[in-house]
């Protein structure tokens, strides 16, 4: 009997320590975050204000703004958008509407799974030798744009076909049946319904463009261009690759420290902001649905 | 009717726009595939000797073929006796171009140095064991001496060479063993920090958490995974770096450790979602039975849930090292960059894709560097790609 008691608290001790370790590790990683942000935070925030955000760089990157690099990077953002919405939406729309043969859907799916899994400087190299050079694109906004849009496709081709198939069948049904034809239903019924969801696809591509660095290293970035872009054919700085130079490569490593703390912070909130808009979205949809 | 028409013929261009953008993802691939390894392929028909160079050596000499890293440890003056290479017993005297007013006069080469190439040519042939380097356009006509250059860089130099040293004149030497380790070093020592953490978050979100907490708690995670890595790398180099100098008194805090931790707080999302998921697929059914039977619930999440779940487990584990292998920015800019074999995690290393990152700028395009950076990324693209079909197969077993 008194076996069984110990084994049993044994049991009870063991599961005790366990579950107490797997609570202590899920605080350490929301712990990491606060860490994280908070450090920035506080180092950034005196950094921040009207002329940090709408001045340009000068003194060798010293002192003045991160306006080019603000600019920039919202050129990106649109650019890479412009291509990336339409054509990973329609992706997903075939996917999940059109294709009917299983293996080409896997195929397709499998494809995208390992676009996505590919490393961002290789979509730096591709673009750099597709948009760059064999189509002469020269270092720009819509070279850079369109590696940063094949970047993020994958994103916007799962975010939209999750989308779709959460739209009931029912109504796909319900519209086929009044006499619609397939690309009416589409456009008409199942898109509408499923518009929230895709667009947080879009605000988490927003989030990814407006990151990374990698691919627009040797496609767009300039070290250093204290003017705006007038045209798609020109360079740009953008926010990402900024902090990179702020940070490893200025002409005055320690002068510079405080505006990458400054540029840090302006990046951590886009995404920040981006998130939060994504989840509110999704959640506003959820309830939606609920009702 | 007219109307009609046109509406079908409108519909149909629509569909099969549709249908192109289906094919999209694996266009691109089919794409990055094609133009990758044709920047890359070029490199394995190029010579070793930077291009538009001479390497030669006195007609006398024996040796006919030198590797990359003989001619840079004789330009180094590391190899100092044509014994080391394969040659007679006789010391080495190097020739760049610049020395030649140590052997002949202004006069002798002429206002215009027009005497130039027959100067380098009577100086070679004056020394048996001399070794010359010198710029094409002065290539005297009937040359006496004997060009070694005609090697191309090889396979095996590149794969299995142990030096990465892509500025070295005359010959730059492309061996990836260096970077290629240095890349392993790095993300093993993440996976192995961030595994333990993430699996026991991903139990205590599947299993344990109220919804209330786990609706704390996805958004934070998804939260770590939009954090821009350059932001990462900038708050590595400002607090682990130091860090990590400071606890290991090293004299510098770029190491390959400073890396690893960014990496596993960076892998940490990936490994967590997934291998979530994979523990909430676990059938209610098989959960209810263990408990019925009178295990504890730790009992049931050790011998029930992870084992039904191990594939996507796994399969996560597996695409928190495609992660990390592939990472760019952040690593490039706390592992300290030095392109050596590393022989403990307290060196600077640098991996395969902070090298493409750092030297791409600077690689003249077309040139054997710049060929060299993007068969790095042909690697990269196949390891990835690798990485990421066996984790979709691991994941794909059980359902």
């Amino acid at each position: 009997m008194s076996s069984i008691t110990s084994l049993h608290t044994r049991k009870r001790v063991s599961q005790h320590v366990a579950f107490w370790i797997f609570r202590l590790t899920a605080l350490a990683v929301v712990a990491v975050l606060v860490w994280i942000l908070g450090f920035l935070f506080v180092n950034g925030a005196s950094v921040i204000s009207w002329e940090f955000l709408t001045s340009e760089p000068t003194n060798g990157m010293t002192e003045g703004g991160i306006l080019p690099a603000i600019v920039g990077t919202l050129c990106l953002v649109a650019g890479s958008m412009l291509f990336a919405f339409p054509v990973g939406v329609l992706s997903g729309i075939y996917m999940n509407e059109y294709a009917k043969n299983g293996w080409i859907i896997r195929f397709i799916r499998m494809m995208t799974d390992n676009l996505g899994a590919i490393p961002s400087i290789v979509f730096g190299l591709f673009g750099m030798s597709l948009f760059v050079n064999a189509l002469d694109f020269g270092d720009s906004i819509i070279a850079g744009s369109l590696t940063l849009g094949l970047l993020v496709l994958p994103i916007v081709i799962r975010t939209t076909e999750e989308a779709l198939k959460t739209v009931d069948d029912t109504l796909r049904h319900a519209s086929l049946a009044l006499g619609a034809s397939k690309f009416y239903t589409v456009c008409h019924v199942v898109l509408p319904v499923a518009m929230p969801n895709i667009l947080t696809g879009l605000i988490l591509a927003i989030g990814r463009v407006s990151g990374e660095t990698a691919p627009i290293l040797f496609t767009v970035a300039a070290y250093f261009l204290p003017k705006l872009p007038s045209s798609i054919f020109d360079q740009v700085m953008a926010l990402p690759y900024h902090l990179y130079v702020l940070a490893t490569s200025g002409t005055d490593l320690i002068a510079s420290r405080r505006m990458a703390y400054g540029t840090a912070l302006v990046l951590i909130v886009i995404v920040l902001i981006l998130n939060i808009c994504a989840t509110l979205i999704r959640k506003h949809f959820t309830k939606h649905q609920a009702k | 009717m007219a109307r009609r028409k046109l509406a079908i013929v409108n519909e149909k261009i629509a569909e099969t726009i549709i249908r192109v953008c289906g094919w999209i993802s694996s266009l691109t691939i089919l794409l990055m595939v094609v133009f990758l390894f044709k920047e890359g392929a070029g490199l394995f028909s190029s010579k070793q000797v930077e291009d538009g160079y001479v390497l030669a050596v006195n007609k006398s000499n024996k040796v006919d073929h030198l590797g990359v890293e003989n001619i840079k440890d004789i330009f180094d003056m590391e190899i100092t006796n044509w014994k080391e290479v394969g040659g007679e017993d006789m010391d080495i005297i190097v020739f760049r171009f610049t020395d030649i007013t140590n052997y002949v006069s202004a006069e002798q080469l002429g206002a215009d140095f027009e005497n130039l190439p027959q100067c380098i040519d009577s100086v070679l042939a004056a020394n048996a064991g001399m070794i010359a380097f010198f710029p094409e356009t002065y290539m005297p006509e009937n040359f006496s001496g004997k060009r070694i250059d005609g090697d191309n860089i090889t396979l095996s130099s590149f794969f299995a060479g142990t030096e990465w040293f892509p500025t070295a004149t005359p010959a730059p030497i492309f061996g990836i063993l260096p970077l290629f380790l240095a890349t392993i070093l790095v993300s093993l020592a993440a996976i192995i920090m961030a595994v333990p953490l993430a699996l026991s978050v991903a139990i205590y979100m599947a299993e344990l958490a109220s919804p209330k907490v786990r609706k704390i708690l996805k958004p934070t995670i998804e939260l770590l995974a939009g954090i821009p890595s350059v932001v990462y790398g900038f708050f590595g180099l400002v607090v682990f770096v130091p860090m990590v100098q400071k606890a290991f008194d090293l004299p510098v805090g770029e190491t390959a450790l400073a890396g690893a931790i960014i990496l596993a707080i960076m892998a940490l999302p990936t490994i967590i979602t997934v291998s979530e998921d994979a523990m909430r697929s676990v059938p209610r059914s098989m959960k209810e039975a263990s408990l019925a039977l009178g295990a504890t619930h730790w009992q049931t999440i050790w011998k029930v849930i992870m084992p039904y779940a191990s594939s996507g487990i796994i399969a996560a584990i597996v695409m928190g090292v495609g992660r990390a292998i592939g990472e760019t920015m952040a690593v490039l800019m706390v592992t300290g960059n030095s392109a050596v074999i590393p022989d403990s995690l307290l060196t600077p290393v640098r991996t395969i894709p902070a090298t493409i990152a750092a030297e791409l700028g600077e690689a003249p395009v077309g040139g054997a560097h710049y060929q060299a950076l993007f068969m790095l990324g042909c690697i990269l693209f196949v390891i990835t790609l690798l990485i990421s079909l066996a984790a979709n197969k691991i994941q794909s077993k059980k359902k």
